[in-house]
């Protein structure tokens, strides 16, 4: 009989694939669900992480024709020790032998629930899919490069405050000591022969003439000597600074809430997954990413992201306090050199009218021009003063957009379109 | 005894052709001698490799074929503890269609096993020839031991020496057949979308176990004839059904003539999903071929449903007897023994009260058999006057080849047995509100807990009785199903869920009647028809 042993190992790994997939696309709405879920209960930071699903077991059971309770069962057992025949058995209280007893539960592994995890890439899958993704093509910022300037060695030109003294002074000094070198060694030697004709008899005329013939030889040498000049433009050095540019490792997201009373959980759960993209899309381009949370209402407050989005507190609306309190934190904290600042602004556009006007003066003069970018987005469909005033900002070329959206599945495509690559149509 | 003769003989085919042709050896009357001892046991690492596995295999192999084991060849299949988890998930099969559920098995399976909820089977068998076993990657040399003389001599030779298997099963082409289903689904999702295919399969599985043939052998055919056929089939399935239904409704007010008007089907049939492939007035040809498909796969694991006990009893004994022969003759080292004795004692632990345990209890009945054959008591010659004192090789063969759990149990286990179990029978009744103790295990109830436990491993008792009942031919073409009480026994309320699976096959309204012992109908279900 030929025996055959078959290495299956490297091939057919993941066979069963297609069957999960079968089995998500199937139960889609429940993890729809528990995405939302995990959305809403999730911190921004903590956004590419898988989940654990939880469906209800009736809605994956397969029923089959099968006996209920009731009726005659004889069942048998082993392990008899104690009964004899005709012993009778109290039945438990509440329902039959071994069935039907658990209890569901809508949260937790109760054990009428079939839980399984969600990977990271389904995961996100599923949450992009929720904000009416179109295919889950990444749009790209308009990619301002990034320069770092660095020292690359001297130049012999720029600017004085470049200037480079010892590296000059000591070009000079290498050009004086060449230019002068044969002038004084023939500068030594006529003062060598004057010595000797000095010793000699200055009686005798023509020594007296060589004498004044050699003096006046060194005079003129030495002249000639003192002529060279101490600093020549040739030996002047600068500083060389190359920029070079680089891939920018930091960013700064400001959220900017307004959390007035206007402001229900619905829309800020739009405003938070706003801020969620953009958090995701900023992790794309930069390794570090700050976020600094501002809520306002007729004060603005730095807080954590916990009371950033579930604090009950509320009061009127004065959207410049947040943007007073934003340009605050960049002075202290966040040097534009340094940092790429991001903001986003979400709010129902009710405002303090007065205010309005101040908010679009502070966004152009103090901080537009710190910022990379910033996105208004409003969560509500009615336009106030303040989109009014913010429609200027926009059509006066600042790094500036403002959408509107008002369903989760409006939230994606804004997004895109806010972050639309520069000159790529919408 | 003629009695006893009798009803061994219950489903035996009365000549070797029936069961296709395959004629069944000798068993041999006891074991043949080994021609040599080998020098030194074989190497006993715990790592395996192919040269050892190989060298292990030969052994077994030859000591398998000296107590006359007759199998399919053997193909072993090296796999990670992933692929066995894919495995587990379609049913065991290497190749099946794709499913939602099989999905759901799998991320079961995977979520149990990375939590150490459960340690995988060792092994996977399938019923093919060659006979596929899977060996687990992270066996030691020791489990794969095991699992070769379990799968590859005990269930592969209990699959081709069993009737059932025999009658019901045809090993050379079901992973024909199962590549054929899987692309065949394939191509039907690819043209009819993945919804329509997947809400057929769902209703074809709630039906699944009432898509079974019991009393007729499927016509063996080759794939290339199943293939070949399948046009001809679609052609006149659907032209018999146009038959059917040509006559228009009519008003029910023709009392006389809706009388006179022929029942339809003549008799109950039992098999559901047979009778909505061939008469289901609205279903498309592909349709039918899918339910053809899950009715096909369901008549595949029948017999595995109505032999566990029997079947994973014959493993574990051949795995054991096998081994310890291997011991006996100096091939197996003390470590070894030890370590495969160890998964084995597992395996046939049984926990007092708790289900029992079919490794357990079918290891139990073979050694019993044995035991009776060597070692008869008085009670056993009493009990089995037919086997007490026989051969027992031949004794063991025939009682794997001709039974199933029930006539099996029915007839083999023992009073000796049933006193080391400490069975006992409870009857709950509805009606009263003590549990009783119907039979434990003495003199007096050793029959009656007996007939009870074989009466448990009875599907027709297992699974409620359920048949076409009659068609509403000039009506409004519902189709009544008719299930008939076991014991007084309701049906579960899936039933409702059930019914909805049978109207969206069968297209129109379906009724569901439940009548107890005296005909009375105590309960019944109605689904109007889908919408179309």
């Amino acid at each position: 009989m030929l025996q055959q042993i078959i290495d299956r190992r490297l091939s057919g790994k993941n066979k069963s694939i297609g069957n999960r997939e079968r089995f998500l696309r199937r139960h889609k709405e429940q993890i729809r669900e528990a995405v939302r879920r995990a959305v809403d209960g999730r911190g921004i930071r903590d956004m590419e992480r898988g989940e654990d699903v939880h469906i209800p077991k009736k809605d994956l059971s397969e029923p089959v024709f099968g006996h209920g309770e009731g009726g005659v069962r004889e069942v048998v057992r082993p392990g008899n020790t104690e009964h004899v025949k005709g012993d009778r058995v109290p039945k438990p209280k509440g329902g039959g032998q071994g069935q039907g007893g658990g209890k569901a539960s809508d949260s937790g592994e109760g054990e009428d629930d079939f839980v399984f995890h969600l990977s990271k890439e389904e995961f996100m899958q599923v949450f992009f899919e929720d904000l009416a993704l179109p295919n889950l093509a990444r749009t790209t910022l308009a990619d301002t490069p990034e320069y770092k300037t660095h020292r690359a060695g001297y130049t012999s030109d720029g600017t004085p405050t470049n200037l480079h003294v010892v590296r000059s002074m000591r070009g000079a000094l290498g050009r004086r000591i060449a230019l002068g070198m044969g002038k004084r060694r023939e500068l030594h030697e006529l003062e060598e022969r004057l010595e000797l004709l000095k010793r000699e008899d200055a009686s005798k005329p023509d020594v007296k003439a060589l004498i004044a013939e050699t003096e006046a030889r060194i005079a003129l040498l030495k002249e000639r000597i003192a002529r060279i000049p101490f600093l020549d433009p040739i030996d002047l050095r600068f500083r060389s600074r190359v920029r070079v540019p680089v891939p920018t490792t930091r960013a700064v997201m400001f959220c900017l809430m307004d959390v007035s009373g206007s402001m229900d959980e619905s829309r800020k759960d739009l405003a938070k997954r706003f801020f969620i993209l953009l958090y995701l899309f900023l992790t794309r381009h930069y390794e570090k990413i700050d976020v600094v949370f501002i809520r306002h209402h007729t004060q603005a407050q730095e807080v954590d992201e916990q009371n950033f989005f579930h604090a009950t507190e509320t009061g009127g609306t004065v959207v410049s306090s947040a943007l007073v309190l934003m340009e605050q934190i960049i002075r202290e904290r966040y040097s534009p050199t340094e940092w790429n600042i991001y903001g986003a602004q979400a709010s129902d556009g009710d405002n303090w009218h007065h205010d309005s006007g101040r908010c679009r003066e502070l966004l152009a003069e103090k901080i537009l021009p710190l910022c990379r970018y910033f996105a208004y987005v409003q969560v509500a469909e009615q336009e106030q003063n303040l989109w009014e005033e913010y429609c200027k900002l926009a059509d006066e070329g600042y790094p500036f957009a403002m959408r509107k959206a008002v369903e989760v599945a409006q939230i994606y495509p804004v997004f895109r379109d806010l972050f639309k690559k520069e000159g790529a149509s919408t | 005894m003629s009695q006893i003769e009798n009803r061994r003989n219950i489903g035996r085919a009365s000549d070797s052709g029936e069961y296709g042709g395959r004629r069944t050896p000798e068993p041999l009357r006891e074991m043949k001698p080994l021609p040599r001892r080998p020098s030194q046991h074989l190497a006993s690492p715990s790592d395996w490799t192919f040269e050892l596995i190989d060298e292990y295999h030969d052994v077994i192999r030859a000591t398998a074929e000296r107590y006359g084991l007759d199998t399919y060849p053997n193909q072993l299949e090296i796999i990670t503890a992933e692929q066995m988890m894919d495995a587990y998930a379609s049913v065991g099969m290497p190749v099946n269609y794709r499913h939602w559920s099989y999905g759901k098995e799998f991320i079961a399976t995977e979520r149990n096993y990375k939590r150490g909820q459960m340690g995988l089977a060792y092994e996977i068998v399938i019923n093919s020839d060659p006979c596929i076993a899977y060996l687990m990657e992270e066996n030691t040399m020791a489990m794969q031991a095991l699992v070769i003389a379990h799968a590859c001599y005990g269930h592969n030779s209990f699959f081709k020496g069993n009737y059932l298997f025999r009658m019901w099963t045809d090993a050379s082409s079901i992973i024909d057949y199962l590549v054929y289903a899987k692309n065949y689904v394939a191509e039907c999702e690819e043209r009819h979308g993945m919804e329509a295919v997947e809400a057929l399969l769902d209703s074809c599985h709630a039906l699944m176990n009432h898509g079974v043939d019991r009393y007729r052998r499927p016509a063996k055919l080759s794939l290339a004839e199943e293939r070949a056929r399948l046009k001809d089939r679609e052609h006149y399935a659907q032209q018999q059904i146009n038959d059917l239904w040509r006559t228009l409704p009519r008003r029910a007010d023709k009392e006389a003539e809706a009388q006179s008007a022929r029942r339809f089907p003549e008799e109950p049939q039992e098999n559901i999903l047979y009778f909505i492939e061939k008469n289901a007035p609205l279903l498309e040809p592909w349709q039918r071929e899918v339910v053809r498909i899950v009715r096909k796969i369901a008549q595949y694991f029948y017999p595995q449903r109505q032999t566990q006990v029997m079947n994973e009893g014959w493993a574990t004994f051949w795995h054991h007897r096998l081994l310890n022969q291997m011991y006996d003759d100096g091939y197996l080292s003390d470590g070894m023994m030890i370590e495969w004795l160890k998964s084995h004692t597992n395996v046939i632990a049984q926990q007092p009260m708790a289900n029992l345990n079919p490794y357990a209890l079918g290891f139990a009945m073979y050694t019993d058999i044995k035991r009776i054959c060597e070692q008869p008591t008085e009670e056993d010659r009493r009990w089995f006057p037919d086997i007490a004192g026989s051969d027992w090789l031949p004794t063991l063969h025939h009682a794997m080849r001709n039974f199933k759990d029930e006539s099996f149990i029915g007839q083999y286990l023992s009073p000796n047995l049933m006193r080391e179990f400490r069975l006992f029978s409870i009857v709950d009744d509805e009606k009263l509100k003590d549990y009783e103790i119907s039979a434990i295990h003495d003199e007096s109830g050793y029959q009656h807990v007996r007939e009870a436990l074989s009466k448990q491993y009875d599907l027709s008792t297992r699974e409620p009785n359920i048949q076409v009942w009659n068609v509403n031919l000039r009506g409004d073409r519902s189709l009544t199903l008719r299930h008939t009480q076991h014991m007084d026994r309701p049906l579960h309320e899936t039933a409702q869920e059930v019914l909805k699976h049978v109207a969206r096959l069968w297209g129109f309204g379906v009724h569901l009647e439940s009548a107890n012992a005296l005909g009375d109908i105590t309960q019944r279900w109605s689904v109007p028809a889908p919408e179309h």
